[in-house]
């Protein structure tokens, strides 16, 4: 379980979220959204360990930890491949940074390949390939993290609807095939429906959680649920009066 | 041959041009500027004797970039490595440019005598900044996600060494390496027109005491044939090294 406990963080005195917590249990997909500029990425900077935290505690697997540096595997906007490694070179990234059997993490990577619809694309490299594709070739870098804990930072949000939606299935597989745990940050409401477990809703700094929802629905999920229509429209109401009251 | 090209052997056409014509209306005396058809002529004629002179400089050359390489690259890694060794090298490195080679040339010449030595260490002053300077910048451009990203997968200084800053940073190394091929030309033939028994500066100083000015300007012709080959070789280099580009 990640646990976020008590955290606090300024920026020259202007505070960004004081007390703020958090829990992710494991094996769950939550989802983070929250208007533009509210600290949902000062969290993550936190999380990954770019910045300290000024106060507060985190845990991970119910040991308490500096930050998540070591323990969680992490995908951004921008697909973060290396132009001079193909696409298979670039998944072996972790593998070949942490000192892993190469000839085992190959094995793994090109299974990860065709499980997610990259065979026959191994050696291509990434300019030779589209945004969707370079996105889904970091989806098995991350995987190829070989650990428990994944945050996604709007890891779609670059893409276009119909390349969105495709691989909106992918990362399910995340939660339902590999069984990992799951914070993800999105700007895209239908995207948490779709996928969250739990969806965190936030307020303009400092961040507070303004509104938790818990959804139960069986995955996958289908856009037209009245019950996940219902929490959008909460959700776009919710946002909406945020950014009205914001000074 | 691309329009680009096209107008610049225009332009050195015209240029080459004009000078033959001016030189042969004006009547001026082959001893003070030869025409470039006389040039070129004993560019080719002199080449038996030019030859052992340019293959000494290219040598002093050569021996310059690759100890200019050897040193330069291991020092920008270091500095980006601990940026405080950086903070002390820099009055060093910058030093090393506000000091006029000329200034240095008869100085090495007496530390390091006529020989081959003093040349290289010239040629060596002059690439080492451009090479040093222009790889640092390289590594420190490298995008902070990126970093993040190694990071997280937990990689050594090596690895990320490896993997991302040094294939990051090359297209800036190899604009340096350019720069450097062409301006060792300079540290060479200077050491060699302060003290020297051979090499092709050494071969401008005695033909210009001779009056020989043709030859001084064959000279400089395979000076600048010189140059520019090295600039293209890197070129070529880098195209194949750097293929994403």
């Amino acid at each position: 379980m990640l646990q976020v406990s008590s955290v606090t963080k300024y920026f020259n005195d202007q505070k960004i979220f004081s007390g703020f917590n958090l829990k992710v249990d494991q094996g769950q997909f939550h989802v983070i959204i929250g208007p533009s500029g509210c600290g949902k990425t000062t969290l993550f900077d936190a999380l990954t360990g770019v910045i300290e935290l000024d106060e507060g505690t985190l845990s991970w697997k119910q040991k308490l930890v500096f930050n998540l540096t070591h323990h969680a595997a992490y995908m951004q906007q921008k697909d973060m491949l290396l132009p001079w490694f193909s696409l298979l070179d670039n998944a072996l990234l972790p593998s070949k940074t942490g000192g892993q059997n190469m000839v085992n993490a190959k094995k793994q990577a090109l299974k990860l390949f065709n499980r997610l619809g990259l065979s026959e694309y191994e050696s291509h490299m990434p300019n030779q390939v589209s945004g969707g594709m370079r996105q889904r070739c970091a989806l098995v870098r991350t995987l190829m993290f070989n650990r428990d804990l994944i945050l996604l930072d709007e890891p779609l949000s670059a893409l276009d609807t119909i390349t969105r939606r495709s691989l909106q299935s992918l990362l399910l597989l995340l939660q339902t095939e590999f069984k990992k745990t799951i914070l993800m940050i999105t700007h895209d409401i239908e995207e948490a429906l779709l996928l969250a477990d739990e969806i965190y809703l936030l307020s303009p700094q400092p961040m507070t959680i303004s509104r938790h929802f818990i959804l139960d629905q069986p995955k996958p999920r289908k856009f037209n649920d009245p019950v996940l229509l219902k929490i959008k429209a909460d959700v776009l109401d919710k946002l909406e009066g945020d950014l009205i009251h914001e000074p | 041959m691309n329009r680009n090209n096209l107008l610049a052997a225009l332009l050195i056409a015209l240029i080459l041009g004009l000078w033959e014509f001016f030189v042969h209306i004006l009547a001026v005396p082959v001893f003070i500027l030869p025409p470039p058809s006389s040039i070129f002529t004993t560019a080719v004629i002199q080449a038996p004797r030019i030859l052992p002179h340019a293959v000494i400089t290219l040598t002093e050359i050569l021996m310059g970039i690759g100890l200019a390489l050897c040193t330069a690259v291991p020092l920008a890694i270091i500095m980006f490595a601990k940026p405080a060794l950086e903070k002390a090298f820099a009055p060093f490195l910058v030093a090393s440019q506000a000091i006029p080679v000329f200034a240095l040339a008869p100085l090495l010449v007496v530390w390091l005598g006529y020989g081959i030595a003093s040349k290289v260490f010239m040629a060596w002053v002059i690439i080492f900044f451009p090479i040093c300077i222009s790889l640092l910048e390289g590594l420190k451009s490298c995008d902070p996600e990126f970093k993040i990203l190694f990071r997280l997968m937990g990689a050594s200084f090596f690895k990320k060494l490896m993997l991302l800053y040094w294939p990051w940073a090359l297209p800036r190394f190899f604009a340096g390496l350019k720069v450097g091929v062409t301006v060792a030309t300079i540290g060479a033939v200077i050491g060699e027109w302060v003290g020297a028994q051979q090499g092709l500066g050494f071969l401008m100083i005695q033909s210009n005491a001779r009056l020989q000015v043709d030859l001084v300007f064959a000279a400089i012709l395979w000076l600048t044939a010189m140059g520019l080959s090295m600039w293209w070789i890197v070129g070529i280099l880098e195209k194949r090294i750097i293929k994403w580009n």
